[in-house]
């Protein structure tokens, strides 16, 4: 049992990572060290363990035994409640250079457990270009005990003049069977597990969900629905309305409990305990609308969010589709739906079904690009009905 | 004692105006040697201001315009102050400040001292805009009723200068009398040209219509965000009802979710379109929306190309 049991499939990284892990308390003894960087750069695909892969490290870095995964050093580190482990994950749509910088002022200070100061950053892809040069230069020249781990989809999603300054790690799409082995270990059912990590294409966090939650399996089968509902146009419009409906239904459940309580939170720190007749404290609707703001722009996201996983199953039924129309020998991602897969693979052509994926993937594009929800499913609907 | 005129306000038009009144009238009482300087009060301490205002060999009068008062530092308020109080008659200051709570000291210590105050506050109501233009067509020798008045703010919008210019233009051409039938003969189609109207125009299949409303809207400042998110929703009505089937405005209104005024238009639209057609606008539309917002090059080509391709699938 270590902190690196929690990633799944990742064989070679957790050598490299180990390796450095020792190197670093050779460092800290005074005896070498050779083999530990001051910057590294996990890359991956969604769900792969990116975020999991840095809180190991920064655990292993702080744990006395290199990451038992038992001790209270292993445990907060994991959490994020660790003294010395600083967890930055922007919740909105970019993060700005005036955070960074204060992320820079507070990665300088001593470690106040006196091994490493870690700064762990998830989606560091969210960073703006300026928030980035603001951080390169801490990232060339490091303080003595500070650790940087950035985590992004690809080396790509990062200005030239980052990357080059981080060791890489890569982790791959965890195999099925390490996910579905993972999840039994958990305590799932084996042929649950099994089922989820297919469905999830390997990725972790959402396997675990639809192991384990009910309405993630119900509302992955209404998703998949839609390639039934295309039938006619009018039908289009309804399936993209339900669509983009059961999105924002989702996003509203995630944030909603989290926006409230933000807000209360803010008001007692400021000091308006309420009452009639009270002054409201200085500058506090300037701190809530900024607070509103930031609200909004995560709110946004985590809509996106919803929608791509959707778009994203989306495209996997199409792709199973294909995969059963060329007659390949690669297991389908929606076995369960193999009847549904199957009548549409023999009713269509797989030119159709090049056509249909390239429309999923178009509309992912589109909702990035800030085009609306609605209006880019409805489109992507009706060039899934014309094939 | 010097002449002193403090503008207090953000309106950019009246400020302007009050600016240049204070400095023509400066002109005309001292004679042809007048020295004119345009400061910022962020860039000038009180040393600054004694040397703009001091006695020079040739310039006998001299106008000191101090524009964003509010930045200005405490020498600075006092030397302007004092200034105002018993400075050389030969100078003329002009405060500019644009209200507001920051460096009020400045706007109360002027006032004090005697200075002669022009409030040039934002416009925001439609009827102080009204206002404005019946102002605004006096000063150009005519007169125009409320009405003609309220036609004309609703036609250009919000833009203080273009109202101006229109008031002119209508009293030069037309003469002392303005009603709305004048103003509608100038600005007929201005006012009810929105995204709504122009995606009216594009399901209904009447490309001339449509663009002529589209470059009125855009004249009028309508965002194209609007007129893509206009086509789209008509598209989607227009889908809706024709899949909710045969029935009476009133008996589907329910069901769709919708006004019943809008189902019955719907259903006049529906001849003209056929289903596939209906897929390719939408589609189009879509393609638009991306290019507006930020995806293409010109947000005013991809809205009018959609136009296009709408109105043409229509009259499939």
């Amino acid at each position: 049992m270590g902190v690196f049991d929690e990633l799944i499939g990742q064989r070679e990284v957790v050598a490299v990572l180990e390796t450095a892990v020792l190197a670093a308390q050779s460092s800290i003894a005074g005896t070498g060290g050779a083999g530990m960087t001051h910057a590294w750069l996990f890359t991956g695909p969604p769900g792969s363990g990116r975020s999991v892969a840095a809180r190991a490290f920064a655990a292993a870095l702080q744990c006395a035994d290199g990451g038992c995964g038992l001790c209270h050093e292993c445990h907060t580190s994991m959490t994020g409640a660790h003294a010395d482990v600083e967890i930055v994950a922007p919740a909105g749509l970019s993060y700005g250079v005036a955070e960074t910088r204060d992320l820079v002022n507070r990665a300088a200070l001593a470690p106040t457990r006196g091994r490493w100061q870690v700064t762990i950053v998830e989606d560091a892809d969210r960073f703006t270009e300026q928030a980035l040069n603001a951080l390169l230069k801490s990232i060339e020249e490091p303080p003595p005990r500070g650790v940087f781990l950035l985590c992004a989809p690809s080396t790509e999603d990062l200005l030239p003049t980052v990357r080059s300054r981080c060791r890489h790690v890569t982790l791959r799409i965890p195999p099925y069977a390490d996910v579905a082995a993972h999840l039994e270990g958990e305590g799932a059912d084996g042929a649950v597990a099994a089922f989820a990590a297919r469905a999830a294409q390997g990725h972790v966090g959402r396997a675990r969900r639809l192991a384990r939650d009910a309405e993630a399996q119900q509302r992955r089968r209404e998703v998949l629905e839609l390639p039934t509902q295309v039938a006619t146009v009018g039908g289009c419009f309804m399936a993209a309305a339900n669509l983009v409906d059961a999105a924002k239904e989702e996003a509203a459940r995630i944030i909603e409990s989290a926006d409230s309580a933000e807000t209360s939170a803010l008001r007692e720190s400021l000091g308006d305990i309420g009452g009639r007749g009270r002054a409201k404290p200085r500058g506090m609707s300037a701190a809530l609308s900024d607070l509103e703001r930031r609200q909004k722009s995560r709110a946004t996201r985590t809509q996106r969010d919803a929608l791509d996983r959707a778009l994203t199953d989306l495209a996997a039924f199409y792709r199973d589709v294909l995969v059963l129309q060329l007659g390949s020998d690669v297991v389908l991602v929606h076995g369960d739906l193999e009847r549904t897969v199957q009548r549409l693979a023999n009713t269509s052509s797989p030119e159709s079904t090049l056509r249909r994926i390239e429309a999923v993937l178009g509309c992912r594009e589109a909702v990035d690009a800030n085009v609306a929800p609605l209006l880019a499913v409805e489109a992507m609907a009706l060039a899934l009905h014309q094939g | 004692m010097p002449r002193v005129t403090l503008v207090v306000g953000d309106e950019e038009l009246l400020v302007a105006r009050a600016v240049q009144r204070a400095v023509q009238a400066a002109l005309a009482g001292g004679g042809p040697d007048v020295a004119v300087h345009d400061v910022m009060a962020a860039e000038l301490d009180h040393i600054d201001l004694a040397e703009l205002t001091s006695p020079s060999l040739f310039a006998e009068a001299r106008v000191v315009v101090v524009r964003g008062a509010q930045d200005a530092g405490k020498d600075l308020v006092t030397a302007m102050t004092t200034l105002a109080t018993d400075g050389d008659p030969d100078v003329s200051l002009v405060v500019v400040h644009p209200g507001g709570a920051k460096g009020k000291a400045v706007v109360e210590a002027l006032r004090g001292a005697g200075a002669k105050v022009v409030e040039a506050a934002k416009i925001k109501s439609t009827r102080d805009r009204e206002q404005f233009v019946v102002d605004e067509v006096r000063e150009a020798g005519g007169s125009i009723d409320r009405d003609a008045a309220a036609d004309l703010v609703a036609s250009i919008g919000t833009d203080l200068r273009e109202l101006s210019t229109a008031c002119v233009q209508l009293v030069a051409d037309i003469g002392p009398r303005i009603t709305t039938d004048h103003v509608a003969a100038y600005y007929r189609g201005r006012a009810e040209s929105t995204g709504f109207a122009v995606a009216d125009r594009a399901v209904e299949g009447d490309v001339a219509a449509a663009l002529e409303t589209l470059r009125w809207a855009f004249a009028t400042g309508v965002d194209p965000v609007l007129v893509s998110a206009a086509l789209a929703s008509n598209l989607r009505t227009i889908a809706l009802v024709g899949a909710a089937g045969r029935g009476s405005p009133d008996t589907l209104a329910g069901p769709l979710g919708m006004p019943p005024w809008k189902v019955r238009r719907a259903q006049g639209w529906l001849k003209r379109w056929k289903p596939d057609a209906l897929a390719d606008a939408v589609r189009a539309v879509a393609d638009a929306d991306a290019g507006i917002k930020g995806a293409g090059d010109d947000a005013a080509f991809a809205a009018e190309s959609a136009v296009i391709t709408v109105a043409g699938c229509a009259a499939r």
